[in-house]
């Protein structure tokens, strides 16, 4: 019997990781297509190589006694050995696919214009250097609202209609704006104001050498990025948490324990909590995930120098950097597809009833 | 008969609920704006003169809402003070001698408010055959006397902002302080102080500087040797406040483009919001009824663009592709329809589709697209009205996302288009509150709208939550 359990585990798995997989691949396809513009970005690179090219035969005092004809010849041949090696002489549909093999294999090459601060031009390099504060600001604030959101779900589950409860339900609509909206007024109120946080930014400039102080500058600036997003999404997340909750305690088993004069805290923990966190965790979980690709305008808003600062810079009007958001969007989709993959292989482990439906 | 006694009834239940009437009158308000947008300001033209700098020559810039002088007391100055000699009656002298001609316009002006003007600005037309030798004064209540333009000028036009500090005048004046008092300002003069401001000591102090009130004059000496000369000025002496919402850095009357916002707002959230709900629940209640094949490939559509991030992705199309806002929303309905609603419609319509009725509908012949639309659709709809509904503002952000990214046609008009501006233009740091704060409560209003009826629908309709 256990046998034939992990194999229907492993072939649950596996169609899992397929289908999975096919999407990833499908959902960077269309980034590349989007992104390359309709073939316009191959052209921008395709003269921005004549350009460079052209400046190295003027630069050279090797070319110089050469005649017009001699480095036009010259220029030919480099450009069109450079546009070879970097594929660009391929027909369109191939490039898309050179571009999709490239993102896939996480070879993400280089940027177009933006550079990193040490002016390297790796979009490795960029994104990673982009993806540490956004990760510190965006991990905080969701665990907060996570834990806020689920001791004061649990706590009005159990005081259905009381005041508090109340004053949940009539602060709800509060999430019916974005975080970055609240933003705007607490910095009105916090920094124009009041004068007593900093407006924008990560750390103060320049920068404190002493690594608490730094910390603590650090700390300084978050605080009201994770404010704006307390007040706009811990109302409507708290309301859901406990009607959820809610839900949970008229189960049949829960009354029957209640009956039976179970104490309320062992309720909470064993009859609520317990069955309903799988699921609160895998949201906690994808939302983690989802909130490293940083929150464009939340960023914008308090100049957060991240990776959503990075995108906007990337997809900017007047300098588009497509290299740099397909590489985003790459690294994004690769570690939201693994988390779903590990999320289902867990879930498959600790709950018999998925197997059944792999098997179906 | 049996139906509007029903409404009645339900209309009754909903009036119960306080936080639906508010809702419900806000939007009412929002309704009686668009309309008034709509009549008052045809979009056409209002597009025009709201991008047309000329319209707005005449405006003060960055005038704050002219209602705070009853909260602030201040006498402030409303509007603009315009003194134009085509337009205004000028004392004006022609006369000539030995071949000259001499012109003086001379205008005489009250200034009695507590503040100084924003700024000072003066346009000289000049219309003559020969050279012209013209000179400006500005006459201040004490009958101190400055020159603020002496100089031989050809036909033309000639615009000078006064306000600024790199003038002639300035200087002059600034040496003119340092032998009366032996003391320079400790700060930069500009020429609105010049212009405007007590000559005692206390101009020296940036903080003590005082206005001087009372008539003001000013008058234009010209000389030329062309008889037919005509020397015109206008004067414009900026206020600090204006209308009911002020006015932006490019002098634009608010008013207007929070008045033409509410349309835009109503009318992209409210599309938004339906259109993806009715395609959405098509896509799902098709994918629960025909399984199969028809149902993997929608799932697995729906896992693709579950991992394309939303938001990047349609900043980047409309960005690249140079998307107008309606176009924009077809793109937003395609990218949005995807994701865990669609999972969860189709949950329910799985559990529709199991329902007797359905079966009937079945027996009798019903098409699988009859049944779809006509059977299972309706079961669902009134279930997720208060999801509609609660959606809305989410579209209404997102348009002003769109624009706050700079990516929404630079022509449109709408909040968030003016949140945009005034965040460019560094509104927040440099405290022009209103220009944020007016598209900013607009935005508050609406959401707090939807929300407030959409939670009351959710409370009536959502039979899970009524048992308790």
């Amino acid at each position: 019997m256990p046998t034939n359990n992990v194999k229907m585990m492993l072939k649950y798995v596996g169609i899992r990781i397929i289908t999975v997989s096919l999407s990833l691949i499908i959902a960077i396809l269309l980034t590349v297509i989007i992104a390359n513009f309709g073939g316009k970005m191959d052209e921008i690179a395709r003269a921005e190589i004549e350009f460079n090219v052209w400046e190295t035969i003027n630069r050279d005092p090797y070319y110089r006694n050469l005649s017009n004809e001699q480095r036009k010849e010259i220029a030919r041949e480099m450009i069109e050995s450079i546009t070879r090696i970097v594929g660009l002489d391929k027909p369109y549909p191939v490039r898309i696919f050179i571009h999709l093999r490239n993102a896939l294999t996480l070879n993400l090459g280089r940027s177009m214009h933006i550079t990193s601060s040490s002016g390297s031009r790796q979009v490795w390099l960029i994104i990673s250097e982009r993806l540490p504060p956004t990760i510190l600001l965006f991990t905080t604030i969701n665990l907060i609202i996570f834990f806020i959101e689920l001791f004061i779900g649990l706590y009005l589950s159990r005081r259905y209609g009381s005041m508090p409860d109340r004053l949940a339900v009539a602060l709800a609509p509060l999430s019916s704006m974005p975080g970055w909206f609240y933003g705007i007024f607490l910095i009105i109120v916090f920094a124009s104001w009041l004068r007593l946080l900093p407006w924008g930014g990560m750390v103060d400039a320049p920068p404190p050498q002493d690594p608490v102080a730094y910390g603590l500058s650090v700390l300084k600036h978050m605080i009201l990025p994770i404010l704006s997003w307390i007040i706009a999404y811990v109302p409507i997340g708290v309301y859901n948490m406990r009607t959820f909750f809610l839900m949970f305690s008229t189960e049949e088993y829960v009354e029957y324990a209640k009956v039976r004069g179970v104490p309320g805290r062992i309720i909470e923990r064993r009859y609520i909590l317990r069955p309903t966190l799988p699921p609160i965790l895998t949201n906690l979980v994808l939302i983690l995930i989802s909130s490293w690709m940083g929150a464009i305008v939340t960023e914008k808003v308090f100049s957060w120098p991240g990776l959503g600062t990075l995108f906007y810079m990337a997809i900017g009007p007047v300098t588009p950097d497509p290299p740099v958001v397909i590489g985003i969007i790459a690294i994004y989709a690769y570690l939201l597809a693994i988390s779903v993959i590990v999320l289902d292989v867990a879930y498959a482990i600790v709950d018999p009833r998925i197997r059944i439906e792999g098997k179906r | 008969m049996n139906i509007t006694r029903k409404s009645i009834q339900i209309l009754k239940t909903f009036i119960h609920y306080r936080s639906f009437v508010v809702g419900i009158i806000i939007l009412i308000m929002f309704l009686a704006l668009s309309i008034y947008a709509i009549i008052f300001y045809p979009y056409d033209h209002t597009v025009k003169i709201w991008n047309d700098i000329k319209t707005w020559e005449d405006y003060p810039k960055l005038a704050k809402p002219a209602w705070i002088k009853f909260f602030t007391r201040i006498n402030e100055l409303e509007g603009t003070i315009i003194l134009d000699s085509r337009v205004h009656r000028f004392v004006k002298a022609k006369s000539s001698s030995g071949g000259w001609t001499y012109i003086i316009l001379e205008k005489t002006f009250r200034y009695e408010y507590d503040v100084f003007p924003s700024q000072i600005v003066r346009w000289l037309y000049v219309n003559s055959s020969r050279p012209v030798y013209i000179k400006i004064e500005w006459i201040k209540p004490n009958g101190s006397v400055i020159t603020v333009f002496e100089k031989v000028v050809e036909r033309g036009e000639y615009y000078e902002d006064l306000s600024i500090e790199s003038l002639d005048f300035v200087y002059t004046f600034c040496n003119y302080l340092k032998n009366r008092f032996g003391l320079e300002p400790n700060y930069i003069l500009n020429g609105v102080i010049v212009l405007m401001s007590k000559e005692d000591e206390s101009i020296l102090d940036k903080d003590m500087v005082k206005l001087l009130k009372g008539v003001y004059k000013i008058v234009v000496r010209a000389e030329t040797t062309d008889p037919n000369t005509d020397i015109n000025i206008k004067l414009d002496i900026y206020g600090t406040l204006y209308g009911i919402v002020g006015t932006d850095e490019n002098r634009r009357d608010l008013f207007i483009a929070i008045v033409w916002g509410a349309p835009i707002a109503l009318s992209f959230g409210f599309v938004a919001a339906i259109v993806i709900t009715f395609v959405q629940l098509f896509i799902a209640a098709t994918s629960a009824w025909y399984g199969g094949v028809v149902d993997i490939v929608i799932q697995r559509v729906n896992e693709i663009f579950m991992i394309i991030p939303f938001l990047p992705i349609v900043i980047m199309i409309s960005l690249f592709y140079n998307l107008s806002l309606w176009d924009l929303l077809v793109v937003v309905v395609a990218l949005d329809i995807w994701g865990g609603r669609l999972k969860t419609l189709r949950a329910m319509f799985l559990q529709v589709k199991e329902m007797p009725y359905v079966e009937v509908a079945q027996a009798y012949g019903a098409s699988g697209l009859r049944i779809v639309i006509r059977y299972m659709i309706p079961r669902v709809l009134p279930l997720i009205i208060p999801s509609i509904v609660l959606s809305i503002p989410d579209y209404v952000f997102l348009e002003a996302v769109l624009a706050l990214m700079g990516i929404i046609d630079p022509r449109t008009i709408s909040w968030g288009r003016v949140l945009e501006e005034s965040f460019n233009a560094g509104a927040l740091y440099k405290g022009y509150y209103h220009w944020i704060l007016a598209p900013a409560l607009m935005l508050v209003l609406v959401s707090i709208a939807f929300a407030f009826i959409g939670f009351t629908l959710d409370r009536v309709l959502n039979p899970k939550l009524k048992e308790m």
